[in-house]
This record gives structure tokens, sequence and C-alpha cells, in this order.
């Protein structure tokens, strides 16, 4: 407490003769302070204090320096061994000569088939989710009724509650077999020429069951950033778009949406953030086969379902190196991913207006 | 002229009609998969839960009957090991943030380190404590699975605390200081007893959060098909044990999952609605 100390100060200083007033305020001042500070003081147990209060926010930085090292110590044996290529290569079957990428038992491996299943099954969540959460937030913000947009909010913030597990035992015994005896047949009949989809899979597992499942565990989370940066847009806007004689669509166009794109791109991109990591709903039904194919309808695994499925038994300490460098490849590019979505949604909501033009 | 005024009209509302119709679309679409996880869940998860499923463990393959009570059990333990670790850092961190670290460079980097903390996967919290606690230890046990959950407790804990404390207006901590009251009891018992039932609603948001991960406990937990309290050993948990379960081919292993989710499900959306009733009446409302 340095106010006390210089109180102190000032108490002892002008303990003598009383010359002006303003010494004699100060010893009416020293009446008070000598009483509180009869009562003991504070010094030690506010130094104390803030030293425990500054160890919990310092101990912040030392859990995440303490992971990082870790995963970087433990994956250095892959590192070595194989390098940047990791992210690349592909090896060779010898007995059917089919290209190949995780082979435990030679140790040989390559995180390229992960990589692209994380890939594929966020880039096809994004893909739904995306005008599904914007339509959601244009509709909470500016089109619902006044008693429907609580209970309506609180539907979609409970969808964010919801653990990943129960999406993916959710998946496992109602999506996947409605995709294997409904959509699936529907989309290789229609769309089957693009290539895309075809009827090799006959489980209903997949990229698009992965997809689909990843897509309603990641709307909430964007609805309510883009309904958040769109409450931010302030009044006046809307007003002078409406007093120019534009219908609602065009107000929300013009007026809203324009203004909030920054914070609305923000906040796909955490979403984008939230389906890269995802791990136990995808695991469930990605299929878990590290292979790569075309179609979207076929087994693929992703860099968190590896993790988790070979983890515990994992043979061998290049296995283990392997999957703990795919690890840190998932965390170095969540980081970048959240850090860009962060830096986005604070440029709308922290009041720095995003030019319109 | 007016014709053409008038046909340009039309096509404008048009489109505004459209784009209502396709947002009250996309909101029915959003809204379907929620009523019907919630649905499946309570009729599937309701038509197996009974006394057993509270009072014994699974029975072995092939039999019949049985319960998930040393799973929930095993939740119960490993959530509170991980509030005490996480809780008590995060408030630390909050604290920090909002009372002494206000504008200095140091908080804005322990703020970017939370809000990095907070985009971890799951699975590579997982990942850490298994390097972290199983390695040194040398198998899997119940302390590292609430250490991993207990990490990721902190940003929440921290930022919400962080919010909150912002929100008591400066005259409370001046009149508290003006009455000679020391600033760490200041802090204490004026401030942060003002922002209590926001903190306590962050508190439950990371616990809701923990609760149901269960990428972390993978290989750290790992799970138990009897009973155990010991931390020192592996341990069953409810998320664990639900995915083993969804996983495996037996119709009752099938049913005890859905009753594990329903309990689950339930032990959050209780959570979650407390944290809404006490944040929409008192001091701090409009707040989450």
């Amino acid at each position: 407490m340095p106010e006390i100390h210089i109180s102190q100060a000032q108490f002892q200083s002008e303990q003598g003769p009383q010359e002006t007033g303003s010494a004699a305020a100060a010893e009416r001042i020293s009446e008070v302070r000598r009483f509180l500070l009869s009562r003991g003081n504070s010094a030690i147990a506010d130094r104390g204090f803030y030293y425990l209060i500054l160890l919990c926010a310092l101990s912040i930085f030392f859990i995440v320096a303490l992971i990082v090292w870790q995963l970087v110590q433990r994956s250095q044996l892959s590192w070595h061994a194989f390098g940047l290529k990791f992210f690349y290569q592909s090896f060779v079957d010898p007995d059917t000569h089919l290209p190949m990428f995780w082979d435990p038992v030679n140790a040989r491996f390559s995180a390229l088939p992960f990589v692209y299943g994380t890939l594929v099954s966020s880039f096809l969540a994004l893909l739904m989710a995306v005008p599904l959460a914007v339509g959601v937030a244009v509709f909470l913000t500016e089109m619902c009724p006044k008693w429907l947009r609580g209970p309506l909010a609180f539907l979609t913030e409970l969808l964010a509650a919801i653990p990943s597990v129960i999406y993916g035992l959710w998946a496992v015994f109602v999506l996947v077999p409605l995709m294997r005896d409904h959509v699936n047949p529907l989309l290789v009949q229609s769309l089957g020429w693009t290539g895309l989809f075809d009827d090799q899979n006959p489980t209903g597992l997949g990229f698009l069951a992965a997809g689909v499942i990843l897509a309603i565990m990641i709307l909430p989370i964007i609805s309510s950033l883009t309904r958040e940066v769109m409450s931010a847009v302030p009044h006046s806007q809307r007003e002078a778009v409406l007093a120019l004689g534009a219908t609602r669509w065009e107000m929300i166009r013009m007026g809203v949406l324009r203004n909030a794109r920054v914070g609305i791109v923000g906040g796909i991109i955490l979403g984008l953030g939230r389906a890269l990591g995802e791990t136990m709903a995808v695991t469930m039904v990605i299929g878990n086969t590290p292979e790569i194919h075309k179609s979207l309808l076929s087994n693929g695994s992703s860099m968190s379902a590896v993790i988790a499925n070979e983890f515990t038994e994992a043979v061998g300490d290049m296995h283990l190196s392997a999957l703990i460098e795919i690890g840190l490849a998932l965390f170095i590019v969540t980081i970048i991913v959240n850090a860009l979505a962060q830096l986005l949604v604070w440029a709308v909501t922290r009041g720095a207006p995003s030019q319109a033009r | 002229m007016a014709t053409e005024y008038k046909l340009k009209w039309k096509l404008r509302t048009l489109t505004d009609n459209a784009v209502t119709a396709l947002a009250i679309l996309a909101t029915l679409l959003v809204v379907t998969p929620l009523l019907w996880i919630f649905g499946y869940l309570i009729y599937r998860g309701a038509s197996s839960l009974n006394l057993a499923f509270f009072t014994q463990i699974p029975k072995p393959v092939g039999e019949t009957g049985g319960g998930m009570a040393n799973a929930i059990l095993g939740s119960g333990i490993i959530l509170l090991l991980a509030s005490s670790i996480g809780v008590p850092i995060g408030i630390g961190g909050g604290i920090f943030l909002a009372e002494f670290g206000r504008g200095t460079k140091l908080a804005n980097a322990v703020r970017f380190t939370a809000d990095v903390l907070n985009g971890v996967p799951s699975i590579v919290m997982g990942l850490a404590a298994y390097s972290l606690v199983v390695i040194p230890q040398g198998h899997f046990s119940a302390f590292a699975g609430g250490v991993a959950l207990g990490i990721m407790m902190i940003p929440t804990v921290c930022r919400t605390t962080e919010e909150m404390l912002l929100m008591v207006p400066h005259a409370v901590r001046e009149a508290a200081l003006g009455l000679g009251v020391p600033n760490w009891r200041s802090v204490l018992s004026i401030t942060v007893k003002t922002a209590s039932p926001g903190i306590i609603t962050g508190c439950m948001l990371a616990f809701a959060r923990v609760a149901g991960e269960t990428a972390p406990l993978l290989f750290t937990a790992l799970g138990n098909q009897f009973w155990s309290a010991s931390l020192n050993q592996p341990i069953a948990a409810l998320p664990l044990q639900i995915y083993v379960y969804a996983l495996s081919p037996y119709d009752d292993w099938h049913r005890l999952a859905w009753g594990g989710a329903l309990v689950l499900i339930a032990l959050i959306v209780l959570a979650v609605s407390l944290v809404r009733w006490v944040t929409s009446r008192g001091v701090l409302k409009g707040t989450s």
C-alpha cells in the first residue's frame, strides 16, 4: 500500500511545530491515519495477496508452455525420422502396390490421410452450417417476435452445451442409419456423376456423416457469434436504411450484414477451429480407415480421430511419437485459426467500426 | 415509368418475403435436430433408467442388467479434482486481469494465453496430460484425468471472472479503500463478493463444459469396469463409458449408453438453466 507509506512519512516529518494551515490539515488527517496504522500495517498481507494472484496468472503461461514443451519433446522421434515429409509423403504397399500411408507394423507413418479427412469433414461442416447459422442469426435479431427470441436463443445455446459424445451416440444410432438407408442412395442416384458420391460403402459411415454431425455441432457457435456482432451494429444504421425506403431484407443486407461481415467471418473461422479439433463425434462416425478417397461417402479418418483410436494401443515409440506429432500439428493449426477469429470478432465488437463501402 | 416502378417494388417485396421464409426455414432446420436429439435421448434413456442403473456396476458381457454406478462415482471424483485445480487458478487469474494488471502488457499476454488455452482441442489436452502425468507415474490414473479437465476449466473461469469483476463499479472499491480496508480484503470481500453470482456462473459453465468431455479422459482416466475411488488407479467416467458402450455390439450396453447419456445431459442442462436463472436476476443482469 504505497499511500500508507506516504502518509507515514508525512506523519513523521510533521511532528514538529505547526506552522501553516496545510500542516494543520496534515495533522488532522494523520490522526485518522494514526488510528488506522495502530490497527496494523497491511502491507505484508497485501504483498502476499498480490504475489498469490500473480502466481495464478503466471501459472496459465506456465501450463501452456509446459503443454507445448511436452508435445514438442515427445514428437521428436517422428520429427527426426520423417521431417516435414510427414505431412505429405506416401508409401507403396509391397504386396498390393497400392499407396498406403499408415503402417504401424513397419513403423512408417504419414499424416496425409488424416489431414485430408480433417479438412474434408470440416469443409463439409462449414458448407452446411454457415448458411443455416447466418439464417438463424438474421431471424433471431431482425425478424423474430420478442416472445420467441428468448426460448430460441436458449435452444441454440443448449445445442452448444451438449457433449460431443452424445452427438456421437445420436449420430451412430440415428444419423448413420438414416444416411445409409435414405440419404446416400438418393445422393448416389442424383449426384453420382460428379464422382463425389459412390455406393462402395454400405455402412453409412464416412466423411459426409462426419460433416453433418460437425455442422450440427458448430452451428450454435457460429450463430451466437453472428448474433452478437449483428446486435453490435448501431440502430441508427438500420433506421437510416429503412428511412430511404428499403424493404427489411435490403435493410438487413445493406445496414446490418455489410457492417457485421468482418465479425461474421470471425465467427465462421471460430467454428472452423472447433470443427478441426472436434474428436469424439467424428471418431464415432468417420469410419477410421487411414485412406484417401474422392468419394464423400467412403470411410476415412481425421487427425483427432486417429489419436483417439490408436493412442492407447500404439505399438512402439515411433507410433506414439507420430500420433503426438499429429496432435502438435492440430494444436498449432487451431491456435492460428482461433487467434485469427478472435482478432476479427474484436474488430467489430470492440467499437472499431468496419468501413462500410 | 409508374409500371416499371411498381414491378420493381413487387420484385423487392418478393425477395424480402423469400428471405424471411428462408430465415424461418433455417431456424426450423436448426431446431429440428435439437428436438430430435433430445426427444430420442429421453425416449431411449428413460426406458433404460432404473434403480440398478444408479446402484450397480456393469455386468460381464452376456449378462443383462447392471448399471453405471461406478462411472457416475468416477465422474464425480474426476470433476471434483478438476474443479479444485481449475477454479482457484482461474479465479486468481481473473482477479489479476481485472484488479491488478488492468491495461498492462502482462495482463494482455495472460489474456491471450488464456484464449489460446481455451482453443486447444480437447484431444490435445489429453495428450498433454498423458505426457505430463501418466508417463512420469507409469500408469493411467484418475489423477491424470482430473488434471486434464482442470486445465480445461481454467480459461473459462478466468475470463468470466475478469468480465464480472470489470462490471463492479469503481465507487465500490473506492468506498472500501476509503474506509481503510486493506486492498486484499477489499478485493476478496467487496469486489469479488459483489461479482460472485457472475463468477459462480462462470464456474458452472466451465463445469458443464468439462463434465461431458471424453477425449481428454481416453488415455488419462482410461475407464474401469469395477468400483474404484482411488486417485491412483484407472477410473470409470460417464462420458467414457458412453463412448465405449455406444461402439460395442451388445444391445444391453447400448441401453446403458443411452441411460448414461440422459443422466449426463440432465446434469448439464440443470447447470446451464441454473446459470441462466442466476444471471437473469440481481445486479449482474444481462450477462452470462
